[in-house]
């Protein structure tokens, strides 16, 4: 018995086990990594994590969405245009995911805090999608998750204290249901290629 | 000295060749609004305005912004996305080309319209008056769109070159 199994090790066999080990590393890699079009982030970016207030006034963590497929957007209620725009294509990716849409969840965090309470949150998410969550916080707990996936924003010099623009990231981050963020993408990404990479990771998350 | 008279002469003979090519009219005159919407946002925020502009005229038209009689504050914007970043700034005018068009459109030039005297509903009119830096106005009606609108909900109206036609917003079920 002995030294049959010590003749494993005999050069000539040598190879075997490498071979298998080698395969369960492949196999183990050939699990994670999916056939994303966009950036793919995974392995670059820390995983979701905040300490913010929701649209109803409760406060949430990163944790409160594992589960989900999340979209991250930085941006701000009083911007008429590009956020608008971003929400509203956003709302097209969701409807085209069918019933899956309801595994994602659209996580819009307002750099401009002072003026987007948790109320005037919901009414501007809502209007876009039903599967779009407003977050808000102290300016420090925005910043920090702000800083966290190297996102910027800054109040623009000028205007008064009810009217000012906010210069923000234009950037949507997904993660998967892990919370592991996996995509990078721009409002300008073909929504084809949005849907695809959602439907992936909406896929994934429901079969392990 | 002797410029002078030469700088008279020229500024005559300009005036007098842009008069006789009827160059007089004015932007307003030269200008056609089409697909003009407005996103409407819940509550008192500001709403986005678009519109095609197209110039008839041989003359560039130069729109500096626009008046409403229900928004207190319209103002010419143009949004830009340098370094991965989106900004928002005023700018003085947009120049419609002569013989051409331009377009105010999401994630570029757009009116950005404050403080509504009262709420504005998707699917009414309102009607604006454009203001051009001549002088010149022109009255053009917008229609008022949801917040998640990608266009002026016209089956003309141009998309984005990466957006994908609309699916259809409700499907009745059938009873």
């Amino acid at each position: 018995m002995n030294t049959r199994r010590l003749s494993v090790f005999s050069p000539r066999w040598l190879g075997l086990p490498l071979l298998l080990a080698a395969m369960l590393v492949l196999g183990a890699c050939q699990r994670s990594p999916l056939p994303l079009r966009l950036t793919n982030v995974s392995g670059h970016m820390p995983d979701l994590d905040f300490n913010l207030t929701d649209d109803a006034g409760k406060a949430v963590t990163g944790a409160d969405y594992r589960g989900k497929v999340v979209l991250l957007y930085f941006g701000y209620t009083h911007c008429p245009d590009v956020c608008p725009l971003t929400l509203a294509q956003l709302h097209v990716v969701m409807q085209r995911l069918g019933p899956q849409a309801d595994g994602a969840r659209i996580l819009f965090v307002s750099v401009d805090p002072a003026r987007d309470t948790p109320a005037v949150l919901k009414a501007y998410v809502n209007a876009f999608d039903p599967r779009a969550v407003g977050l808000t916080g102290t300016p420090r707990a925005v910043e920090a998750l702000s800083k966290r996936y190297r996102s910027a924003f800054t109040r623009e010099p000028g205007g008064s204290d009810d009217s000012y623009a906010v210069s923000h990231s234009s950037a949507i981050y997904v993660f998967d249901r892990a919370g592991r963020a996996r995509v990078l993408a721009t409002p300008s990404a073909a929504h084809d290629d949005l849907v695809h990479d959602l439907k992936l990771l909406l896929d994934d998350g429901a079969t392990s | 000295m002797k410029p002078i008279p030469l700088a008279a002469l020229c500024i005559a003979l300009l005036l007098g060749a842009s008069a006789s090519t009827g160059a007089s009219a004015s932007s307003a005159e030269q200008v056609r609004a089409s697909h003009a919407w407005l996103r409407i946002l819940p509550g008192a925020l500001p709403a986005g305005g678009y519109a095609t502009l197209h110039n008839d005229g041989d003359q560039p038209a130069m729109l500096t912004g626009a008046r409403s009689t229900v928004y207190a504050q319209v103002m010419l914007h143009e949004s830009s996305a340098a370094g991965g970043t989106n900004r928002m700034h005023m700018v003085e005018a947009m120049t419609v080309p002569a013989h051409g068009n331009a377009a105010l459109a999401p994630g570029g030039f757009h009116l950005m319209l404050e403080q509504p005297g009262r709420p504005v509903k998707p699917g009414e009119v309102v009607r604006l008056t454009l203001t051009f830096a001549d002088g010149s106005t022109r009255d053009a009606d917008f229609t008022a769109r949801p917040a998640n609108a990608m266009d002026a909900g016209d089956t003309h109206a141009g998309h984005a070159a990466d957006a994908l036609p609309l699916p259809a917003e409700h499907t009745h079920p059938a009873h």
